[in-house]
Formats: C-alpha cells, sequence, structure tokens
C-alpha cells in the first residue's frame, strides 16, 4: 500500500482540544508524524502582566481547565516566596487538600478517557460517575467544581467547617472501595490489557532523553516527583509514597495513576483530620519587591513550574509557564513512529494531554518567512520532531 | 400457505419487510438500553430508533466533493436489500414458506453485502478515514468470515440439509444444536458480532481513530438506510443463530389450532433473538476495541483453529451415529 497522509485534527474525535498530527502511514503503520501543537493561543501571560496580583491569579487559575488549581497555587507560592510571606500551616493544608481532590479527579477524568480511546465506554461511564463525588466534595468545600477560586496571596480564600470536613472524609472510603475496583478490571479485562499492555512503550533512559515528568516519566520508572524531591505545601510532613512502575507502557501509566489516586485519598484523609487550627491567610502586601523565583508544583500531569519576575510593582513582570503537556510531548511522538494508526488515541491521551494550556506560541505569516521546516509531504509548515 | 395473496402478505407485512424495519428498531431500542443500564445511563426512550431514522430520512443530502452520486445513493439500497432478502428465507412463525434446499449459503451470502457496501461506500466517499474504514471493513471480513460460515455449516453438515428451515426440523426431532455443537454456536455469536461491527470489533468504525470510518461521509437517506441496514443485520443475525442453533420457533409438539401454533412459533422467535441480543448487547458494554492485527491473530489463530475442531468432531460424531 502507499503511504497517505493522515490528518489528525484540529478537530477531531479523539482529540478534546484542537491539535494536528499529519500521519504519514503506510497501510496502518506510522512511518513519520508531523505535529503542529499551537491552536489556542490565549495570550494569558501577557495578559496576567497587566493586571494586579488579585486579578491574575483567577487568570492564572484558568491556564487550565482540570488543574485550575495547580496553577494558581504554583504562582501564588512564587509571589509569596518573593514577599516573604508566611502562609498559616491551616491554609497550607487546606491547600494540599484542594490539590490532592483534584490530582483523584483528573486521574478519574483520565482514565475515562482513555477507557474512551481503546472503546471501553463502559469504563468511561463509569469513572466519570465516580469522578462526581471528588468533584462533590470540591464543591461543597470551596463552592465550585472545577475553578475552586481558593488561592489569595497569603493563604485561602474560606476555612473548612466541621460538617464539610465530616462529609468530605465520608466519601474517601466509597471511592477507596471503588478504587480496588478499577485495579481489579485492569487486571482482568483482556481485551483493554490486549490494548494498554506494551503500546507507548518508553524506556528509562528515553523517558530521561526526553524529558517526560509526572505519570508519564514515573510510569517508565523516572523516580521523580516534585512533592518529594522539592517539597512544598505540607508534603514533607505527611505520609504518603510516590508511585512508580516499570512497565514504560501506557498500562504502567494507568498503574501509576490509580495508585496516585489511592495515595491522594491517604493525603486527604490525613490532612482532614490533622487540620490545625489558627487563620487562613496573612495580610500580604500589594506590591511585591523586584525578584525572579522559579516555583515548581506537582500537577496531576506533571510539573508545572512558573518563572515569575516582579519589579517591585503590584503587578508581574513577566511570568512565564511552562505545563507538563509540553514537556511529555516529544516522548510521544517518538512513541508513536512504527505503531499502528489505532493506537495514536491510546498513546496520546496516554500522556494526559492538555493542550490548551500548553499553547504558549503562535505562528503568523506561514508560507514564505515560516520559521520551521515544511514538510516534504504536505509543504505545510510545522514542528517536526 | 399457497394462496398468492397470503405471501404477499407474508413478504410484505408480517414476518416479512414491515415487521422487520419495525422489530429492527426494537432491538436497536434494546440493544443501546441495555448497554446504557450496564454503563449505569438512563439510555433511549423506546422510539427514539424510529425517531432517529425519520429524523435522518428527512435531513439534507450533502455529497462529498468528486463523489460518484449514483453509485453512492445505490449502494445503501443494495445493502438494505440484500438483508431484507436474506431475512424472507429465515423462520419467525414456523418453517419459511419460501425455504428451500441451499438458502443457508444465500442467507449468509446476503448477509455479506452489508459489508461490501460498506467498503464501497468508504472507497467511494473521497475521504481518508472512510477509504481506512472501509480497507478495515473488508480485511475484518476475511477474518471473520471463515469461522463464522464454517460454524453455521457444522449444523448442516449434522442435519444432512442446507436449509435453515430443515435444520430447525432437524432439532425439532432431536437437540438444539448449541448443546451438540457449543463451540460453533459460540464462534456463531463472535461471528456475528464481528459482522455488525460492534464493540470488541467496531474496528472499521472506531470512532476516536477513524471519526466514523466508512460511515463518515454518509448523510440523510443514506445515513439513514446504511443504519436501517445495520439494525436489519442484527435482527437477521440473531434470527439466523436463534434458527441454527436454539430451536428456531418450532415447539417439539404440536398445538391443534395452527393460529396458536404460529403465535407461540413468532413467542418463541422473539424470546430467542432477543436472548441472542442480550448476549451481543453484554459483550458489547462489557469490551474495549481490539487492533486490527490484535483482530487478524485471535481470528486466524484461534477462532479458525477452533472452528476446524469443531467440524473435526461433527465429521467423528456423524460417523459414529452413521449420519448422512
Amino acid at each position: 500500500m502507499t503511504r497517505v497522509v493522515v490528518p489528525i485534527g484540529p478537530q477531531h474525535p479523539a482529540l478534546k482540544e484542537p491539535l494536528n498530527f499529519r500521519v504519514i502511514a503506510d497501510g496502518e503503520r506510522i512511518v513519520e508524524l508531523e505535529l503542529n501543537l499551537s491552536y489556542s493561543h490565549r495570550g494569558i501571560e501577557k495578559a496576567a502582566e497587566q493586571r494586579d496580583f488579585i486579578r491574575a491569579l483567577p487568570l492564572i487559575e484558568r491556564v487550565c481547565g482540570i488543574c485550575s488549581h495547580s496553577h494558581s497555587t504554583v504562582f501564588s507560592m512564587g509571589i509569596e516566596e518573593i514577599m516573604g510571606v508566611e502562609v498559616p500551616p491551616r491554609a497550607q493544608y487546606i491547600r494540599t487538600v484542594i490539590a490532592e481532590l483534584e490530582r483523584m479527579h483528573s486521574h478519574m477524568l483520565w482514565l475515562g478517557v482513555a477507557a474512551h480511546e481503546v472503546g471501553f465506554n463502559t469504563l468511561f461511564m463509569w469513572t466519570w460517575r465516580d469522578r462526581e463525588a471528588v468533584l462533590d466534595t470540591l464543591e461543597e468545600l470551596s463552592g465550585n467544581r472545577i475553578h475552586y477560586n481558593m488561592n489569595e496571596i497569603g493563604g485561602v480564600r474560606v476555612d473548612l467547617s466541621p460538617p464539610q470536613v465530616d462529609a468530605a472524609l465520608a466519601r474517601i472510603p466509597v471511592l477507596e472501595e471503588r478504587m480496588r475496583a478499577y485495579v481489579a478490571m485492569l487486571e482482568d479485562e483482556e481485551t483493554m490489557l490486549a490494548r494498554f499492555r506494551g503500546v507507548g512503550t518508553l524506556s528509562r533512559e528515553d523517558a530521561l532523553r526526553y524529558g517526560a515528568v509526572g505519570p508519564t516519566g514515573r510510569g517508565s520508572g523516572v523516580d521523580y516527583d516534585v512533592r518529594r524531591d522539592d517539597p512544598y505545601l505540607v508534603y514533607d510532613e505527611i505520609p504518603w509514597n510516590v508511585v512508580t512502575d516499570t512497565d514504560g507502557d501506557v498500562y504502567g501509566r494507568t498503574k501509576v495513576r490509580i495508585g496516585e489516586i489511592k495515595e491522594s485519598l491517604g493525603i486527604v484523609r490525613y490532612c482532614l483530620e490533622h487540620l490545625p487550627d489558627g487563620p487562613i491567610r496573612v495580610a500580604a502586601p500589594k506590591a511585591a519587591p523586584p525578584g525572579e523565583i522559579y516555583s515548581r508544583y506537582e500537577a496531576p500531569r506533571g510539573e508545572v513550574a512558573h518563572f515569575i519576575r516582579t519589579n517591585g510593582t503590584d503587578r508581574v513582570e513577566r511570568v512565564d509557564i511552562r505545563t507538563p503537556t509540553l514537556a511529555n510531548w516529544t516522548s510521544v511522538v517518538y512513541s508513536l513512529v512504527g505503531r499502528p494508526l489505532a493506537d495514536i488515541p491510546v498513546i496520546v491521551a496516554a500522556i494526559d494531554p492538555c493542550l490548551s494550556c500548553t499553547s504558549r506560541i503562535t505562528v503568523l505569516n506561514r508560507g514564505e518567512d515560516a520559521r520551521g521546516e515544511t514538510s516534504p509531504y504536505t509543504g505545510q509548515a510545522g514542528w517536526f520532531p | 400457505m399457497t394462496d398468492p395473496l397470503l405471501l404477499v402478505a407474508y413478504v410484505l407485512v408480517l414476518p416479512g419487510f414491515l415487521f422487520l424495519f419495525a422489530y429492527s428498531m426494537v432491538f436497536e431500542f434494546l440493544d443501546r438500553r441495555i448497554v446504557a443500564r450496564m454503563q449505569n445511563r438512563v439510555g433511549p426512550p423506546f422510539f427514539q430508533p424510529f425517531a432517529d431514522l425519520v429524523k435522518t430520512l428527512g435531513k439534507e443530502v450533502i455529497d462529498p466533493q468528486g463523489v460518484d452520486r449514483p453509485v453512492f445513493d445505490a449502494v445503501p439500497l443494495v445493502g438494505l436489500a440484500a438483508v431484507t432478502t436474506a431475512f424472507l428465507y429465515v423462520p419467525v412463525i414456523g418453517a419459511s414458506p419460501l425455504a428451500f434446499q441451499g438458502d443457508l449459503v444465500l442467507v449468509l451470502y446476503l448477509l455479506t453485502l452489508p459489508t461490501l457496501a460498506l467498503f464501497l461506500l468508504g472507497w467511494l466517499s473521497r475521504n481518508i478515514y472512510a477509504a481506512i474504514g472501509g480497507i478495515r471493513a473488508v480485511t475484518m471480513l476475511f477474518i471473520y468470515e471463515v469461522p463464522f460460515f464454517l460454524a453455521l455449516m457444522m449444523p448442516a453438515l449434522m442435519a444432512g440439509t442446507w436449509s435453515v428451515s430443515g435444520i430447525m426440523a432437524w432439532q425439532q426431532e432431536h437437540l438444539w444444536f448449541a448443546l451438540l455443537q457449543p463451540i460453533a454456536f459460540v464462534i456463531a455469536l463472535i461471528g456475528l458480532q464481528a459482522k455488525l461491527e460492534r464493540t470488541p470489533f467496531d474496528i472499521p468504525e472506531a470512532e476516536t481513530e477513524l471519526v466514523a470510518g466508512p460511515w463518515t461521509e454518509l448523510t440523510g437517506r443514506r445515513l439513514a438506510l446504511m443504519h436501517l441496514a445495520n439494525q436489519s443485520a442484527a435482527v437477521v443475525g440473531s434470527a439466523l443463530i436463534a434458527a441454527v442453533f436454539l430451536g428456531g420457533p418450532s415447539l417439539p409438539w404440536t398445538i391443534a389450532p395452527p393460529v396458536f401454533g404460529a403465535a407461540a412459533g413468532f413467542l418463541l422467535f422473539l424470546a430467542k433473538t432477543l436472548a441472542v441480543l442480550l448476549v451481543l448487547a453484554t459483550v458489547r458494554g462489557a469490551t474495549a476495541r481490539f487492533r486490527l492485527d490484535q483482530m487478524n491473530v485471535i481470528g486466524w489463530k484461534y477462532i479458525t483453529t477452533a472452528a476446524l475442531a469443531q467440524a473435526a468432531i461433527v465429521l467423528v460424531m456423524n460417523a459414529w451415529w452413521g449420519g448422512p
């Protein structure tokens, strides 16, 4: 069979966000990939520079629709460090609770999406049903399901009352029970295993070479987690483990994510049971002194980093956002080549891509002075790893 | 049934076309409802398949650029015609009045036509997803068709007749072939699932890979007719398996007035086809989609081998009991 160019995206049922692959396939086998990543540049960094910190926080939270708390926490942690503000312990515990609940609902969402990509819609429906329990908890604690808006510079916005804590604790055993069911399903469901095992394999060396982060890296045996290796909030005070796996394929990443949900349940339970008393925020100054900070955070998808530079005003001079999806992309392109077409959705989904969050540039005037290379197959500009 | 009017009524109304279309919608409703309940969803209301059919029939028909229009229009009709014709030879309220020696082979080949229609649609669509989907459909045909045919011919081998109604009559006197030939029964169910392109064999129309595969460029009445053909094929396939393996609409004793006998047969037909549907729907809800290469391995390595083993067993049984 001759080579065919299969366009995947920008609009495609497998993709929840705009992204464009041009897959050059030989029959069912992928021989080359052209990746065009940037479709939804929103200028969020520039917009953040034009707002004071109080107004920038809700904006930063909207970088991502799933890791919203991750972005707002990493940003406020950076600003607080420049200001020299010490966040009260109770606020740190509340931030940790929200962060881990967010990790749980993100991983459950991912499990459903991955199942849907291989046509296993029953698991998709089940995980999304159980994810509602986590979202309900978040709504009870913060008032919102997705954009919790819990962070303020200097602490958190709302306190947790004892009934809220009890209601959240009551949901944990139910979720633990569901996780056990999913682990059993992962071990028994042969058709799903056939699609997950040995697919998208990434060795430890390759994971390090391509800079894979988060569950993608940990699923390949890279024992790295910002929460442990550069602790923030209260992760150095509470008992928890970094989950790793040596399979290096989609199955390995699935096991890591389910393991992390279990760990998150433990962290949330510990934090809610050991919630210290005291204030939930301190009054932070309006302006930050000049300074630069590289703030890091372990989002559900991996390490998210904000580089922040302040100049003595109440605004950032520059904020540069590096999302985990950007770090994981190259490994996807690498592990896709040589695979059948049918593996594209599941391998792409295995890194839990969050494309609109990743879009930091936009290329104008494609054509004569297009940056990058021109595809030998399609004649279009793009990024070719 | 020598009265020509009765025959016309048979072909057009009761167990004929009208019933087939109506029943295929009930079938689709139950299929979607069962899977929805498995998935903790509510599922569609009873009239949803009918509403969908009426709606899509009335929608605008969009021609992809450069498509061969008359052929593109004709292909869904051919698929639908093949399936409805096949239904005439399957027993519904007792043996089919049109039965003849060899109608089993005819039904099997007519049931192959919708797949070929899908391939043609994919090929004609001038769309890369449709083309790949069409090629996948035809590749899958080569994988599941051999064991499916083998499995459905085993009862014929044992009963010594090539007529579906004849096989049914044989079971009336002896035993269901599902019990006599369990391997062939399971293979036939797997083959039917693959033929209808349902999970885990929905490889040609894998939504997350190929948008809708060969269905991508189908709109309006083309989509409606092709969908109806597919749903009718589900009914015909289930009815075929019910007749060949589960004794079909026949009772081991005769009921005094023939009307009651026919009614009992009809109820048995409904019960048995719905039982087949329940199995198919459960499998659809409980599995993930295979890849084409995995399907190839499973189909040729295991299912075909099992079908051949069943053939050997049947030949030995025939020799033992002095079969035909």
